[in-house]
């Protein structure tokens, strides 16, 4: 693995391991001292052509962990005058010395376009509606944490709720969550469902209370409002009432189920209730396990082999 | 100059509607002037193992000029259409400004002589600015030898604005050709709908948005009369549909692109945007039908929709990328690789329906006869060659098939009696 | 073609002398910490950490009633050759308590280069200032690249660069492969 731009390259064993990687970097992250010098003399370059302070800092935060150098790029596209000068920003940081470059862009694509343009290690943190490889990974790793599973998803259902056609953490999760073994359904109305189907193995359902009951995993997308605009969904209210989380939903969930959201969360639309307030929500944990995910990543892409010589020195 | 310089092509096939027959062919002062056995001249032209056939006929390139020189010119585009054995091209209208000016056409058609590599026929606008709101002034267009016209790029939306073009133009003895894609179904599309786009996550282009507008012109053409062309028809739906309207006797005529019937819309799972076209690549069943089109008849004509952009644009992200690939180079070698039609069957698709249907079959699209304008290509079905973008005339480099290995290509083009191209290699 | 290479196999210690040798450090670490206050015993991921157990439950057991701490720790974040060669971390560090002011005896089961060494000391750091940390390994087969040297060895063990050193409960074998000159 020399980038990580999509989770379709991922098989289940390695997914398993930068899992396990990342129980090594939560056992960091809960000391006194949460660093390690890993990286040292490494720079990790988040670009983000589409604002995400939430993914940027978690980025930043796990490769400052691992001791490594970070710059940022943050441009609103509409400044970069339609991503004209995209290879000319990602040519100009190589130059600077960049080991990896952590890009986000509102265009599905742009992370796998730019490894043409650049030696370093090029991993992806959201691209359109494509791909957040990362996302799907820290989930993973929340769930199985959670249930103390190891490392597989077998068994467990997991109802993905929402506007799946428009989400990158979607399509990554529902791989993701299917290759560690478990049975996933996408919850949404059939105009928030990608026009041409479905990964295999993933069940569909047009209300949140067919699931509500029985899941294992409730993990709820955020719904923009934008979508209104578009005739996706008539309005925010018919949406709440039908995939919305509320009270009586929460109350109806099994004892052991989690509820997730990738954040930012809306609340009073697929939120209807406090999180706070909800015995499974794994929410902030998300976030915490993000960085520990994230620093797995790094570690793996940067630490891990470059030169192939042979282990074994003591 | 005293004596007039008599040029053979010797040793081919000529290919003639309902004769194809070994025989030489000499040209002088841009005729015809024999075709027979053992002929000689001052140059000969080898056609060991070629057809000759009339020259190519595109009814659909794009050659940028005015506008975006920095994709092509008029000069380099005539220059790539001539290696590809063309002899006339229909220059799309989507300049800027656009062709809907007498001023415009006449520019265009002038740079083309200039240039004197193939014949350049402007195509008019069918709106004002393409902008699908206003009639573009027809009758002086077609004075100016317009003599078919097209919003391409654009489908015209409006259901009224058509039926009036159709009856307008319909006076004056002129064909429309429709761009059909319903633009309300293609909001920000990048890709055929389909599995692919939504596991990549970009809009689809969904077969019905180009099938919707297809039947909506079919019917106007059945209420007016008016004779319509249809542009690079990409689905299976839409070659049905063809064949129900023919076979109802309307004046409906349909072209298909090299690219939709050799590429499909997997090929863009890499993200390289020189494989986003309009209309999109489609899926292995649509090329199937598009095939049995072709060969069946209810696609009369294959063209090149020959799309040049500069290296700059093809290097933005997909959804932003202008669509659109070269063709004009590849269209033989492309046409044989993937369907390999008989030598007749590929000069009516190639040259002698895309000259009736353009409106210049007075002097292209004609026998190989005495009498006859020197318009003629050389072609090797059998010449195995691979296609590289940077050994190519066009001033762009996006073509889809760089390193592919094609099978057939063009030979010598004679274009109004003079050799433009000879062994590959065009004129200066 | 690779030239010829013969591969040889020498077991030099077997599993009493293992047990012997890890007794007796055992013994050597307790007598020399007597009043050294809190003990906590620390072996290298992957290899040290079977020792590390075993010489805790001895000292336990040499003197009744001083409890003595184990732990684990895990270098390859403290590596100074990360991107040289693949880095797999082994197993999570799990250190059991504050370190600073306590005596900690780092085992492993070979000493080499001392790389590995220098990185625990390091990795040891995030955990607290310990006052002393010693060193205790089953083989120390030579060829040291920094200045480390053990507190406690079962065996010093002379070998070649080339050679692989394998340390486990059953014993400790040296695999030497030389090339056979043509001659």
């Amino acid at each position: 693995m020399k980038h990580l731009i999509t989770t379709a390259g991922l098989d289940a064993a390695e997914i398993g391991n930068l899992l396990d990687v990342a129980d090594h970097m939560a056992e960091i992250n809960s000391r006194p001292v949460p660093k390690v010098p890993a990286l040292r003399g490494r720079t990790v370059a988040s670009v983000f052509f589409e604002d995400s302070t939430r993914t940027r800092l978690s980025f930043e935060t796990a490769a400052k962990r691992l001791s490594a150098d970070t710059m940022t790029f943050s441009a609103s596209t509409s400044s970069l005058n339609k991503g004209e000068s995209l290879r000319d920003t990602i040519e100009t940081l190589s130059a600077m010395g960049v080991d990896a470059f952590v890009v986000r862009h509102k265009s599905s694509g742009v992370p796998e376009a730019v490894t043409q343009w650049t030696d370093a290690v090029v991993i992806n943190a959201g691209d359109g509606w494509h791909q957040h490889p990362t996302q799907a990974l820290l989930d993973a790793f929340t769930v199985t944490r959670s249930f103390g599973d190891g490392n597989t998803m077998q068994g467990r259902h997991i109802a993905i709720v929402g506007d799946i056609k428009h989400s990158r953490v979607a399509r990554s999760c529902m791989d993701v969550f299917v290759k560690l073994g478990a049975r996933v359904t996408a919850v949404a109305p059939s105009t928030l469902l990608p026009a041409g189907g479905l990964p295999g193995g993933v069940a569909v359902a047009h209300g949140i209370d067919d699931v509500v009951g029985e899941c294992d995993v409730l993990y709820m997308l955020r719904m923009q409002r934008e979508r209104m605009d578009s005739a996706l969904v008539p309005e925010l209210g018919e949406y709440s009432a039908r995939f919305g989380l509320d009270p009586a939903r929460a109350a109806r969930l099994p004892a052991h189920s989690l509820v997730m959201h990738p954040g930012p969360m809306n609340r009073g639309v697929e939120m209807l209730v406090d999180p706070s307030h909800l015995p499974g929500s794994r929410i902030l944990a998300q976030v915490a396990n993000g960085v520990s995910v994230r620093m797995a990543v790094l570690f793996s892409l940067l630490g891990g082999a470059a030169a192939g010589l042979e282990r074994g020195d003591s | 100059m005293a004596q007039k310089k008599r040029i053979v092509v010797k040793g081919g096939t000529v290919v003639n509607p309902g004769a194809v027959a070994p025989a030489d062919v000499a040209i002088v002062d841009g005729l015809v002037v024999e075709v027979g056995q053992g002929l000689d001249g001052d140059d000969v032209l080898d056609a060991t193992g070629c057809h000759v056939s009339s020259g190519f006929v595109d009814l659909h390139t794009h050659l940028r000029e005015p506008g975006k020189e920095e994709a092509e010119t008029i000069e380099t585009g005539s220059r790539a259409a001539a290696l590809g054995g063309y002899t006339a091209v229909v220059a799309m209208p989507n300049t800027d400004p656009a062709q809907d000016s007498v001023m415009v056409v006449e520019f265009v058609r002038e740079q083309g002589r200039r240039a004197g590599l193939v014949d350049v026929h402007p195509a008019g606008c069918i709106t004002v600015g393409r902008a699908g709101t206003a009639l573009a002034p027809y009758a002086s267009l077609a004075a100016a030898g317009v003599r078919i016209f097209t919003d391409d790029g654009n489908g015209v939306q409006d259901p009224l604005l058509m039926r009036r073009a159709l009856e307008y133009a319909r006076d004056l003895g002129v064909t429309l050709a429709q761009h059909c894609e319903v633009s309300r179904l293609t909001e920000g599309a990048v890709m055929h709908e389909g599995s692919c786009c939504s596991a990549m996550g970009v809009p689809g282009w969904p077969a019905l948005a180009e099938e919707l507008m297809l039947h909506r012109d079919i019917e106007l053409v059945r209420l007016t009369g008016a004779p319509m062309h249809f542009l690079h028809l990409s689905t299976a739906g839409s070659v049905e549909l063809v064949r129900r309207a023919k076979a109802d006797g309307l004046p409906v005529t349909a072209e298909v692109t090299p690219h939709h019937l050799a590429l499909d819309h997997e090929l863009l799972a890499g993200w390289d945007p020189v494989f986003k076209v309009n209309p999109p690549l489609r899926t292995r069943g649509d090329i199937e039908a598009l095939k049995q089109g072709v060969a069946d008849g209810t696609i009369d004509a294959v063209a090149t929709d020959h799309a040049p952009h500069a290296a700059h644009a093809k290097e933005l992200p997909l959804d932003q990328a202008p669509p659109g690939m070269l063709g004009l180079e590849t269209a033989l070698g492309v046409l044989v690789t993937a369907v390999a039609p008989a030598p007749e069957r590929l000069c009516e698709l190639m040259s002698w329906n895309p000259a009736r249907i353009a409106g210049i079959d007075d002097r292209h699209g004609r026998p190989v006869a005495p009498g006859e304008p020197a318009n003629i290509a050389v072609w090797d079905t059998s010449e195995v060659w691979t296609v590289s973008r940077h050994a190519l005339a066009s001033r762009s480099t996006n073509t889809p098939y760089h390193g592919m290995e094609l099978r057939g290509r063009n030979r010598h083009t004679i274009h109004d009696g003079r050799v433009v191209v000879r062994d590959r290699k065009a004129l200066a | 073609m690779n030239p010829p290479s013969a591969h040889r196999e020498t077991r030099i210690l077997d599993a009493d002398d293992i047990r012997r040798a890890v007794t007796r450090i055992s013994h050597e670490i307790v007598e020399r910490n007597r009043d050294a206050g809190a003990l906590v015993v620390i072996g290298i991921q992957t290899g040290g950490v079977w020792i590390a157990e075993q010489i805790a439950a001895n000292i336990s057991v040499i003197e009744e009633g001083r409890t003595v701490a184990l732990g684990t720790v895990d270098v390859s974040m403290y590596r100074d050759d990360i991107s040289l060669r693949p880095v797999v971390p082994a197993a999570p560090t799990s250190v059991p308590c504050d370190l600073t002011g306590a005596t900690v005896v780092l085992v492993d089961n070979v000493l080499y280069t001392g790389r590995t060494v220098r990185a625990a000391l390091e990795a040891l750091n995030d955990h607290g200032r310990p006052r002393a940390v010693q060193l205790a390994v089953i083989v120390d087969r030579g060829h040291r690249e920094l200045p480390i040297r053990p507190d406690y060895v079962g065996k010093n063990v002379p070998t070649h660069m080339a050679d692989d050193v394998t340390v486990g409960p059953d014993g400790v074998v040296i695999s030497t492969t030389m090339e056979v000159s043509a001659g």
